[in-house]
């Protein structure tokens, strides 16, 4: 398969860039809702019309209702979300939430997915235990009880976790906190009796709960796939988000170039274009280079990830570490070259630096995975 | 089945059948690259049976035209044969400048007459093929070349001298930019074929800092060469420099394949293991870097075969890859500790590891220089001013 996008996928990037361009422009959602002292994270409105354009379906089977698409045709909506930095519940519940979903039974299914593919509901991935990624370690605990678990414990930095409808737990059943095996996965309501959230802001102004678990109860059917042998699912709902972050961050370091290629070729000092001084041009052509290579790895892990190759895996981590990379030189370099206004609130070039810290610390940053990459690879 | 699932299917049983055993071997050093030419002396049988049953199908050149000498392959077909010949790890039946970057130049620039002759002794492996570009005074301004042909009236007598000039001394043809005009920079540059044996022509080898004599100068003393021995029109030779230009950063970028888009790591771990975290981490960035390269390649590949790559795109990824490859090397010899210091040993193959990290450090000066093309990607993709 060619790496370039299909006839069918590139007039679905035609679609997505000038929706998202129109109604998720960052002065319109991003400035909007910080600056009005916003508690969702999202716009509930923006999010209903994604619903419209059928988005949010767009990794859920056709059997449940969605349009059974894949990882290339979520990054394809990812990029335009980060290249425009909206605010979207798109990552946490089209990517990772409905990934989960699609091995849950049908009972659980029916509860979650028609509102999320209604544009109604949300969904969010409760899964570190503390402030660096290492989903390795699982120390929530949920124990047999009546029909169902009580979950105990807490889960750190849950983004959307405050309004999310549910939050995809990942829970430890037996063992120790580093086995394997012993990992389930649950779906709990936001509200369940004993649940605890503490919202926080963040740098980028996503709200994120640190949330508490004592003693909650859920009936069986909140499992999603088998007791103790979550594991592997827990990895695919992982990959999922990954190569989702990957993608919405070669959008941010698209966006971020961008700004910076126009500033060079606008901003006048000694009497020249800066974008004339070749410290400038070949700090800019290298940029370049680096995120052209980070969008072939996230295009090429989207492809091996939809057809299921078994070289996924690595590469998953290669285009989350790659797209960290190229994006964080993208924003220190687009920072730097603005100059004084880079440091200013009212150039959109700091909220691109904002949102690359907060996207490269979502689910392993580049040192995790360059550290994945080497014990993938057996060294 | 779809048509490519066949066709796969028939390069899988066309290779179990005719790449000999000896040809899925890694190539270990220069000396197991099949280059072709008069005087060519195959290493082995396998490499000659495997040469002569390529050439038979027109797998040489897979993607040129049959009339050619090709295989006539799609994209798509050609993409095919390339991941069948990585997945047997079978080494290219035939390596050559012909092919690389004369050829496409050909196809582009050359009459039919040009295309059926010497498209088709590059295909088959007869001619070996040298490139006359840089000069002593010309390197990264290659433009301000001076060597000269004199017109007289059917043919040119050019004077002048060309320098790292690869493979010079085991070149049976040149294909060599000679200014035509003195009065016009760019416009007084045409692109000439001619034989290596013609009186006049001397090569003499430049040893390098790996020890080895890849590079020559070479020396034009009243060469005489014949009008239709020009490829495209007289004085508009930059253009077809230009674009085989494109094609040479194409070559050594690496993008089209082998050990250059491989990780290392795994290797390094095998051969003596990785004692240290800081070299295991240094080693982790590299394969990251390596293996999205990787995708980069076979991306630009892609999109550069049905139109679709921006037409500098060679001039990054010439840049990305050779820096690279330095970095490879950089890190090779790290792993490798102070044995990779032996310079002449038989334990070492002759200090392969070490030439080979010399070796690379012409990677990001050969064919345009790091910063050159750091200057055509401001330039001609990023629009910046004054560039």
């Amino acid at each position: 398969m060619p790496l370039y996008h299909t006839e069918d996928q590139a007039m679905l990037a035609e679609t997505v860039t000038g929706f998202i361009a129109d109604e998720g422009a960052i002065k319109t959602q991003l400035r909007r809702l910080r600056d009005s002292g916003d508690s969702a994270g999202y716009d509930p409105a923006l999010w209903a019309q994604f619903a419209e354009m059928g988005l949010t379906g767009i990794l859920v089977s056709e059997a449940d209702g969605g349009l059974g698409l894949g990882h290339v045709e979520a990054g394809i909506v990812l990029r335009e979300i980060g290249r425009n930095l909206t605010p979207s519940p798109f990552l946490s519940t089209a990517v990772v939430g409905a990934t989960a979903l699609g091995a849950a039974s049908d009972d659980l299914k029916g509860r979650y997915l028609p509102g999320v593919i209604a544009g109604k509901q949300v969904l969010a991935l409760a899964i570190d235990e503390g402030a660096k990624h290492r989903p390795e370690r699982i120390g929530l605990r949920a124990e047999r009880a009546g029909n169902g678990f009580r979950l105990t414990g807490a889960k750190q930095f849950v983004v959307h976790g405050a309004t999310a409808d549910a939050l995809i737990v990942a829970a430890r059943t037996a063992g120790s906190d580093s086995d394997d095996d012993g990992v389930t996965l649950f779906a709990v309501p936001r509200d369940a009796a004993g649940i605890g959230h503490n919202a926080v802001r963040l740098v980028d102004s996503a709200i994120a709960s640190h949330v508490t678990f004592d003693g909650v109860d859920v009936d069986g059917g909140a499992v999603i796939g088998e007791v103790d042998g979550g594991r592997a699912l827990l990895n695919q709902v992982l990959a999922a988000g990954r190569i989702g972050a990957a993608a919405e961050l070669t959008g941010v370091g698209i966006g971020a170039f961008a700004r910076t290629t126009d500033y060079l070729k606008t901003r006048k000092q000694f009497g020249k274009l800066i974008g004339e001084f070749q410290a400038l041009q070949h700090r800019a052509a290298h940029l370049y280079a680096e995120l052209e290579i980070a969008d072939a790895a996230v295009i090429k892990t989207q492809q091996l990830l939809d057809g299921g190759s078994s070289q996924a895996d690595l590469m998953v981590s290669v285009a989350k570490a790659k797209a960290s990379r190229a994006t964080n030189l993208a924003v220190r370099e687009g920072v730097q070259m603005h100059g004084g206004v880079g440091m200013t609130d009212e150039f959109d070039i700091g909220l691109f630096m904002k949102r690359d810290r907060a996207l490269a610390e979502f689910l392993g940053d580049a040192s995790y995975h360059a550290d994945r990459v080497a014990t993938l690879s057996g060294y | 089945m779809s048509d490519l699932d066949t066709f796969r299917a028939e390069i899988r049983a066309w290779l179990d059948a005719n790449c000999p055993a000896e040809m899925r071997k890694p190539v270990q050093d220069e000396d197991d690259v099949c280059w072709g030419g008069r005087n060519f002396v195959f290493k082995s049988e396998a490499q000659k049976v495997w040469l002569e049953r390529c050439v038979a199908k027109g797998y040489t050149v897979p993607d040129w035209p049959q009339a050619y000498g090709g295989a006539g392959l799609t994209a798509p077909q050609a993409k095919i044969w390339r991941e069948e010949l990585a997945r047997i790890g079978a080494r290219p039946p035939l390596s050559s400048f012909g092919i690389w970057m004369l050829g496409p130049a050909l196809l582009k620039f050359g009459t039919e007459d040009q295309k059926v002759h010497y498209l088709g002794q590059i295909a088959r492996g007869e001619i070996r093929w040298c490139q006359g570009y840089s000069e002593p005074g010309s390197g990264s301004d290659l433009v301000s070349l001076q060597t000269f042909g004199e017109d007289r009236g059917d043919h040119w007598v050019v004077n002048g001298q060309k320098i790292w000039t690869s493979y010079a001394d085991k070149a049976d043809w040149i294909f060599c930019l000679v200014r035509t005009d003195k009065a016009n920079k760019y416009q007084g540059i045409s692109f000439l074929l001619f034989d290596m044996t013609t009186p006049g022509v001397t090569t003499k080898p430049i040893k390098l800092i790996s020890g080895n004599s890849p590079f020559c100068e070479t020396f034009f003393d009243n060469v005489v060469v014949p009008k239709h021995q020009i490829v495209g029109e007289l004085n508009r030779g930059w253009d077809v420099a230009k674009y085989l230009l494109g094609h040479e950063r194409e070559m050594i970028s690496g993008a089209g394949g082998g050990e250059r888009l491989n990780a290392i790591g795994a290797v390094v771990q095998r051969h003596g293991g990785i004692d240290n975290p800081v070299l295991r981490a240094e080693l982790a960035q590299f394969d990251i870097d390596a293996l999205a390269y990787a995708a980069m390649g076979e991306k630009f590949l892609d999109e550069a075969k049905v139109g679709r790559a921006h037409p500098a795109q060679p001039n990054m990824m010439k840049y990305a890859g050779t820096e690279l490859n330095k970095r490879r090397h950089e890190l090779l010899m790290a792993a490798g500790g102070s044995t990779a210091l032996e310079w002449d040993s038989p334990a070492t193959r002759g200090g392969a590891a070490a030439r080979g990290w010399l070796r690379t450090k012409a990677n990001s000066i050969e064919g345009g220089t790091s910063e050159v093309m750091l200057n055509v990607v401001a330039k001609r993709i990023l629009d910046l001013p004054g560039a």
